[in-house]
């Protein structure tokens, strides 16, 4: 097999499984370190720089990284329940936790100079438009933020229900963008054609999904006035427009919408609350932890149900009919069938529709040169987000349909550097490069400056307020989050996977120490081959796929070192046994390079200087 | 050494053997032996060795001298009886163990300042008792203790760390093993645990004295140019007369095998040791013949390695002095004090 190059910095990169995961390659193990260092500020900027809402973020992420961790793999076989390190609610510890004073000065060094005269218009103010902004206005840039509702924030305001995130905490942290010189106007934008004659330099459509689907089953118009749409309703309950419900209510859908409607739902007046779902409770697209904590609060999750009607008795919604299906597959495709049982009632005074998100644009008009494709989704470039036109570009939901606030704030990061290459009169589609940089840890002949102690301890829990009062106001947080000590525990649990084993072969004298302690029987001496053959004959098999092999130019027996990256602990021990030094650990910090000079062409630089 | 304790965490695909052990059950407390130390690796296939042969912990005793060799003890089998003796008399100290408790397995494991020194003469005795024993000794070649001394199994004309050129000749422990009688006598590398492992497992199941000479470089202070226990010296000069595999008993033996090239040799317990020739000269159960070709590829240079001799037909210490078949710890008072009417019977015996 050709040796692994480790100078592409990708290769290191998907070692760091949480990093990799991460839409905004947030430097994960890097900000664990520094929370269990008590330097909350650092871990916090850490985060404000790759993700940009920290503290939102630690509450209400998609968490994409979690389910990569490799801490839940190496506890596979190893603990009763594996799970990865709690990734997300350390994150809300930095915000928890630091100075905010401190914080607010940290970034006001960013604020711009002066104008360099250029105009950005970002329309909808949610995480990608402010992603945008909070990339482009310390460059200089004039950004103005349009949005319909008062505040801005958008889905992160108007969906996301007040027990998950507090206002106190999107207030601050769209409050540090707009402090950067970011201009917030409530408006709606009716036309694209009209904004494009206002002399923006460019426009950014961050919109998001606004409509909810509907669903047109019998008895739907009679009953509609206690039929709602989840994100409009949550959207009106956030806003403090509707304030009560029924006592008895039926959420349709099986999505973090689903769940944010029902636990809503059981906090102004609903006390007979269930959720029911086409699909089997275990496909159900809410995440896991959603899925408990309605479970926590007494909602029942009731799968393998169709609507078929809603029932009106007296000109009102009295309940609704389901029929009963069961899942088939055939060609690994699912289709839900008829279970041949008869067809089931539930009764009830209000529906919440959350069975999906839309996009709509009605407000760019066809022929503003924005070009749209059959299913009514906008033409873009993948990688610079560009649409049809060359100063309009899109990101967050209303760019590739719904997703989640971390990939808005990825879309945000790579909308910024098409925007300010463009004006820059750069090629927008030759993209920036990572930035990596490598440190050895080692500082003596068993000192290590990063602790390479393993934990065996489980995920802690993150504590909840008393049941008894959450349920009683819409607005009170549930979670409470970590306090210091145990999210020190819970950093204790984070492998330290930045910290790469690297190897130098002409430093190997194959004495296989390495191999000997290696706990998880990562590494291997053996003759070449190709590599699913190599997998097989692994000391453990490597059986994970995803996983790389890091691989060495030939010894001096002529056999190549082969190390499995998929368990390894990164406790540094084959590095401590190494007699020649042939391994090291060193940390590979990663960091995703944001618009600005770093992002320009490097020989574009050059010329300017020289001019 | 490592301040740092191994990981309790294992590999998700870690399997367990026959008696419910997984590999990493059977290791000890973390070696604080120089980095890089051939010895870890025999300790690494030691661990492997008792796995794979499904040894029940507390079934083996492992016994030590002193010096670097016999603190490995403490980093494999941290389940199992141990007993650090006095230096250079493990042997003797091992035979004791053995006639009082001949249900247990013995593991000797010394060094070459341990054996070819101050405790030649216990070596040789122990071999030509046929203790039932395995007989490991981890021979670098230096005292590495005292900072890396020429011990006596250094070759003449090999140079120490400082340059100093050894004048005297080198014990060769494997011979020696030869003509006192040893019915097991192998050689191998710490560098080779393929060849290693399978000689240790089939030594632990060998009937009688078994001896494996296990060439451990010293990192610290044997491991230059001009080494003659050096890895790459080793690796360079290294002569398999034969590759091994073993197998606890006949009916598991699935593999195919080139015929002509393979020996088979059927031991005592049912087991069987299977040879892949790689010298075809060489026959390891002629006793005469392994001597002279050790002695022969010494003289060229070259460190014979592999199954050097086996004798199929092997007995232990109990057969030789017909004792009792019993463990004594299995005996009540009665039979272990006969009384004196007994006494007397044997007295008149003997008149």
């Amino acid at each position: 097999m050709q040796p692994t190059d480790i100078k592409k910095p990708d290769y290191f990169h998907k070692v760091v499984d949480c990093q990799w995961a991460c839409p905004a390659h947030t430097p994960v193990p890097e900000y664990i370190r520094l929370i269990a260092a008590g330097k909350y500020g650092d871990a916090y900027m850490v985060n404000w720089e790759s993700n940009v809402f920290p503290g939102i973020l630690g509450r209400t992420c998609d968490r994409p990284c979690e389910p990569a961790c490799r801490r839940g793999r190496v506890e596979d076989e190893n603990s009763p329940k594996p799970e990865p390190v709690a990734i997300c609610r350390l994150k809300r510890v930095a915000a928890d936790l630091k100075d905010g004073e401190e914080i607010a000065a940290r970034i006001n060094t960013n604020k711009k100079k002066k104008s360099n005269g250029k105009k950005i218009a970002c329309v909808g103010a949610g995480p990608a438009s402010l992603t945008v902004a909070r990339d482009l206005a310390p460059l200089g840039y004039e950004v103005t933020v349009f949005d319909q509702d008062p505040k801005p924030g958008g889905m992160i305001w108007s969906q996301i229900p007040r027990f998950r995130l507090p206002e106190e905490v999107i207030d601050e942290e769209v409050g540090y963008i707009l402090n950067l010189g970011v201009s917030f106007v409530q408006k709606k934008i009716t036309s694209m054609k009209s904004l494009l004659t206002e002399g923006y330099d460019a426009v950014f459509v961050g919109s998001g999904a606004p409509r909810g689907r509907d669903l047109d089953i019998p008895g739907r118009k009679e009953a509609a006035k206690n039929i709602h749409i989840g994100i409009d309703w949550l959207s009106s309950v956030s806003f403090g427009h509707t304030t009560k419900i029924g006592r008895r209510v039926i959420v349709l859908g099986g999505g973090n919408t689903a769940m944010d409607c029902c636990r809503t739902s059981r906090r102004i007046g609903g006390d007979d609350v269930k959720v029911i779902v086409r699909s089997g409770f275990a496909e159900m697209k809410a995440s896991p932890w959603e899925k408990e904590d309605a479970a926590h609060e007494g909602i029942p999750i009731l799968n393998f149900l169709v609507p078929k009607s809603f029932q009106v008795t007296n000109g009102k919604l009295s309940g609704m009919v389901f029929e009963k299906v069961k899942a088939e597959y055939k060609d690994g495709k699912r289709n839900l069938v008829n279970a041949g049982e008869p067809d089931q009632f539930f009764e009830c005074d209000d529906v919440l529709v959350a069975v999906g998100q839309e996009n709509a644009f009605p407000w760019i008009e066809r022929d503003s040169g924005v070009e749209f494709d059959k299913s009514g989704m906008p033409k873009l470039d993948p990688v610079t987000f560009k649409a049809s036109l060359p100063n309009v570009f899109f990101g967050g939901d209303s760019a590739f349909g719904p997703k989640n606030i971390i990939w808005a704030v990825a879309h945000g990061h790579d909308a910024a550097i098409s925007i300010d290459k463009l004006l820059n009169a750069e090629n927008i589609a030759e993209r920036p490069m990572p930035g990596m940089s490598m440190l050895s840890q080692k500082m003596g002949i068993h000192e290590w400056s990063y602790d390479n102690e393993i934990a065996n301890d489980q995920r802690f829990p993150v504590p909840w307020a008393d049941i008894k009062k959450t349920l009683k106001n819409v607005k009170m947080e549930v979670e409470l989050g970590f306090d210091a000590a145990t999210a020190w525990k819970e950093a204790q649990r984070c492998l330290n996977c930045d910290v790469q084993t690297v190897f130098t072969t002409q430093l190997c004298i194959e004495c296989d120490a390495c191999v000997d302690i290696c706990p998880m029987d990562c590494i291997t001496f053996t003759p070449d081959g190709d590599e699913k053959e190599l997998r097989g004959r692994l000391s453990a098999p490597a059986l994970n796929l995803i996983q790389d092999l890091y691989i060495s130019g030939p010894l001096k027996t002529n056999r190549i070192m082969v190390k499995d990256e998929d368990v390894c602990l990164h406790c540094g021990l084959c590095a401590e046994r190494c007699p020649t030094g042939a391994w090291d650990m060193q940390k590979s910090l990663i960091k995703m390079t944001t618009a600005g000079p770093a992002a320009r062409s490097p020989l574009k630089r050059r010329d300017r200087k020289a001019a | 050494m490592t301040y740092l304790t191994k990981p309790k965490l294992h590999h998700p695909t870690l399997k367990k053997n026959k008696v419910g052990y997984t590999r990493r059950d059977y290791e000890g407390r973390v070696s604080t032996l120089c980095a890089g130390c051939g010895h870890d690796s025999i300790s690494a296939a030691i661990i492997e060795a008792c796995f794979e042969l499904d040894v029940q912990p507390h079934r083996l005793a492992k016994l030590s001298g002193i010096g670097c060799s016999s603190k490995t003890p403490d980093y494999f089998l941290g389940n199992s009886h141990g007993f650090n003796t006095v230096h250079g008399r493990m042997p003797s100290v091992l035979t004791g163990a053995n006639l009082a408790n001949r249900d247990l397995i013995y593991l000797g494991v010394s060094g070459d300042g341990d054996s070819a020194s101050i405790g030649l003469g216990q070596f040789a005795h122990v071999m030509r008792r046929g203790v039932n024993m395995l007989y490991v000794l981890e021979n670098n070649g230096v005292y590495g203790l005292t900072k890396g001394q020429f011990s006596a199994t250094a070759d003449a004309g090999s140079k120490a760390k400082r340059g100093a050129i050894n004048t005297d000749s080198a014990i060769d422990t494997v011979s020696l093993a030869l003509l006192m009688g040893a019915t097991f006598v192998a050689r191998s590398f710490s560098g080779d645990k393929k060849q290693l492992t399978p000689l240790i497992k089939a030594g632990l199941a060998h009937s009688g004295a078994a001896f494996i000479d296990v060439i451990s470089p010293c990192v610290a202070f044997n491991n230059h140019a001009g080494s003659t226990k050096s890895y790459e010296y080793i690796r360079d000069h290294n002569e398999a007369v034969n590759r091994l595999d073993f197998w606890p008993n006949r009916e598991a033996i699935n593999i195919d095998y080139d015929e002509g090239a393979v020996i088979e040799v059927p031991q005592h317990d049912g087991s069987v040791i299977k040879l892949r020739k790689t010298n075809t000269a060489y026959d390891p159960t002629d006793r005469i013949g392994a001597a002279t070709q050790i002695q022969a590829h010494a003289a060229k240079g070259e460190v014979l390695t592999g199954l050097l001799y086996v004798n199929p037909d092997s007995e232990d210490l109990h057969a030789h002095l017909n004792t009792f078949p019993q463990a004594f710890n299995t005996l009540g008072e009665k039979e272990l004090c006969p009384g004196s009417g007994m006494l007397e019977k044997i007295n008149a015996a003997l008149r």
